[in-house]
């Protein structure tokens, strides 16, 4: 993967269609050795990329959730507590000898320790970092900044290999600056509608074209209504299943559940006829 | 679309051109077009710091130069950092490196370059450009003024004062009320439940004793906070700050939901969570059928507990922001508002009338709502709504603060 165009088609293989721009992003990513944050609307496939591309790569995927109140125990390390004290009674009771009880056997790695550790090549997939709160934004921050993490106990854990670290952000908030500085950006925006028809002939091969064609099209609509939330990726994917279980002569708006949610969005829809003739 | 600048990277290269010299020389004239850009970009209003520059030579070592797209994909990556800043990006670009035409003599007029390349960490940021297609930018007001404006009743405001009360609007929004969440923290004192974890941490100090009991107690989360906006024709010179309001709240909080009335009841929750301010108080305006008309509160309300009841949840606080002109009977407003206390965790009322020296809630629907309400705030000024931020944010805590009906 040593060209934007080797990035594009490798991706590709694994059935991630990525425009231009992604895969320049995702090729400088691993060039200047910096991790890359994506954002985009849900739905729009910001997951996929740091999936496609440990299978590309044949890379180990290491996945962190981030959520509210996640903490360096969640993220990086813990002790291991209970075994700790079973350690220390059974060096009282004369069986165990000397014990370290602050030593790598010890140790619980979470995520970002295990992508520090790894031997062979990690892709560090930090997902929804919007929704960790600014504390953990500066953990993340040491960390990116030298790939290195200090556990008072034991020392300085330096990463074997930097990881490509994919960031995703929902924008639920926006994130602090000195961390953006840090990373590469990208927005990802909905695919047009013939990477769109690409993406479904990839992802579900079983839908007949008539329906992926109704279905690009059906969502292409949609989107440039004002709807309280668009359908994705993944909503087009779903709609193109259904169509095709439900057989000959289901017309798209039959199976539109799998595409709008909200029921606002549902009664907008139907009662303006914004689907009509797709 | 077309790459207009493909010819150049072959044949026309030596020539020096501005571009073309990217894959020629990695030094002097690359370092210098990206600080043009690097200040192009901070004109336009994008921050780019020493680092992101430093990371963008590097790029465009790392691809291949000559191709004038991947090189302006590339820079973008490195160089913007929010969603706002591409289409700077791309205007930045245009103007530094041209369009499909070649700038020929990138070194005729070292002078601007040479101090553009000087460090400029603390280079202050340059006066806004006068490019004649950009909105006028809206200047803050000096602090002083937001202090005068917080007595300033609301329905004698200018549109510059609204304006720069909006950053102070925001701020109160933000405080919003909480209550103990499932989650627990590690705390020194006071917790509920045993901190295993910590306490054999603790053990291993005492030789595997655990002598002291670490606790963890709740963590406080956001309560669900319902906000009423009465649109009616005599709240009209209110309701634009209170939406305001309200709109701020929607965005700074979680489980915040905004309904509007006067004689109908719309839910605005989702339009206003737009974070684009101007656009969220758009559609909200859009989506409600019955600005300044009549009000028929306790219908509204009555639809308010049918319809979306289960949306309110029975820990919420609901905030009525109204002067409480009811067309409708009284006796159906005291009805609603009693069973809408009773599924509420406190219902407070906000009645710009209150301001007014002497005023007696004397209007038929406030007289009927007011035995059902816990707290009976102004809510016609900055400071009334800063009121209802403490209250909100401490006041509520305090048992004493629910009173009996």
């Amino acid at each position: 993967m040593n060209s934007i165009d080797a990035v594009g088609e490798a991706l590709a293989r694994q059935g991630y269609l990525a425009d231009r721009a992604l895969a320049t992003s995702i090729f400088l990513a691993r060039a200047v050795d910096q991790p890359l944050l994506l954002e985009g609307e849900a739905g729009v496939g910001k997951t996929e990329v740091a999936r496609a591309l440990a299978a590309t790569t044949g890379a180990e995927l290491i996945r962190l959730q981030c959520h509210e109140g996640i903490d360096v125990h969640h993220a990086l390390y813990d002790w291991d507590h209970p075994r700790q004290l079973l350690a220390l009674r059974a060096a009282e009771a004369g069986r165990g000898g000397e014990v370290d009880l602050w030593s790598e056997r010890f140790l619980i790695r979470r995520p970002l320790m295990a992508a520090l550790e790894a031997d062979g090549p990690v892709v560090l997939l930090i997902d929804e970092v919007d929704r960790a709160d600014d504390a953990f934004e500066a953990l993340l921050l040491e960390l990116l900044s030298d790939f290195a993490v200090t556990v008072p106990e034991l020392g300085t854990v330096r990463a074997k290999q930097h990881p490509t670290v994919i960031l995703t952000s929902n924008r639920t908030r926006e994130l602090h600056d000195a961390l953006k500085r840090r990373c590469l950006y990208h927005w990802i925006d909905y695919p047009d509608r013939g990477r769109e028809l690409a993406i479904l002939a990839a992802q579900a091969p079983g839908v007949p074209e008539t329906i992926a064609r109704r279905v690009c099209a059906g969502v292409a609509r949609l989107r440039e209504e004002e709807l309280y939330k668009l359908p994705g990726v993944g909503e087009t994917i779903a709609w193109g299943r259904a169509l095709t279980a439900l057989g000959d002569g289901a017309a798209p708006a039959d199976a539109l559940g799998t595409v709008l949610k909200v029921r606002e969005d549902l009664d907008r829809v139907r009662g303006s006829g914004v689907l009509e003739g797709v | 679309m077309s790459e207009p600048v493909r010819a150049l990277s072959a044949g026309e290269a030596p020539r020096g051109g501005a571009w073309s010299a990217l894959d020629v020389d990695a030094g002097g004239v690359v370092a210098a077009r990206l600080v043009a850009l690097a200040h192009a970009l901070r004109e336009r209003g994008v921050r780019v710091g020493a680092g992101e520059l430093a990371t963008g030579a590097r790029a465009l070592a790392a691809i291949d130069p000559g191709r004038r797209r991947d090189a302006h994909l590339a820079l973008r990556t490195v160089l913007c950092s929010r969603r706002q800043d591409l289409a700077r990006f791309d205007d930045a670009f245009e103007e530094v490196f041209g369009g499909a035409v070649l700038e020929p003599h990138p070194g005729v007029d070292p002078g601007p370059e040479a101090r553009l390349a000087l460090p400029r960490v603390s280079h202050p940021d340059a006066p806004p450009a006068a490019a004649p297609d950009q909105a006028p930018t809206r200047v803050p007001a000096a602090f002083s003024e937001v202090e005068l404006l917080h007595d300033k009743d609301f329905a004698e405001y200018s549109d510059r004062e609204r304006a720069a009360a909006r950053a102070v609007l925001r701020e109160l929004a933000e405080h919003g009320p909480r209550r103990l969440g499932r989650r627990t923290r590690p705390v020194g004192s006071g917790g509920t439940r045993p901190d295993l974890p910590r306490t054999l941490r603790a053990a291993l100090r005492t030789g595997g004793e655990p002598v002291h009991l670490a606790r963890r107690g709740a963590i406080e989360v956001a309560r669900p906070l319902v906000l009423l906006l009465d649109v009616s024709g005599s709240m009209a010179p209110y309701a634009r700050m209170l939406m305001q309001y309200a709109q701020a709240a929607s965005v700074a909080r979680r489980q915040v939901e905004v309904f509007a009335f006067g004689t109908r009841l719309t839910r605005i929750t989702l339009e206003l969570r737009d974070r684009d301010a101007d656009r969220a108080l758009e559609r909200a305006s859009a989506a409600i059928e019955d600005w300044s008309g009549g009000t028929r509160i306790g219908a509204a309300l009555g639809e308010l507990s049918r319809t979306h009841g289960r949306r309110l949840g029975r820990g919420a606080v609901v905030v009525l922001l109204s002067d409480g002109w009811d067309r409708g009977a009284p006796e159906l407003l005291a009805e609603e508002m009693a069973r809408l206390r009773r599924s509420t965790h406190r219902t407070i009322w906000l009645n710009p009338l209150k301001a007014t020296p002497g005023y007696e809630p004397l209007a038929r629907g406030m007289a009927a709502a007011l035995p059902h309400t816990d707290h009976f705030l102004a809510g016609s000024s900055l400071r009334s709504l800063a009121e209802l931020a403490v209250l909100l944010r401490v006041g509520l805590a305090d048992p004493n603060s629910r009173r009996s009906a």
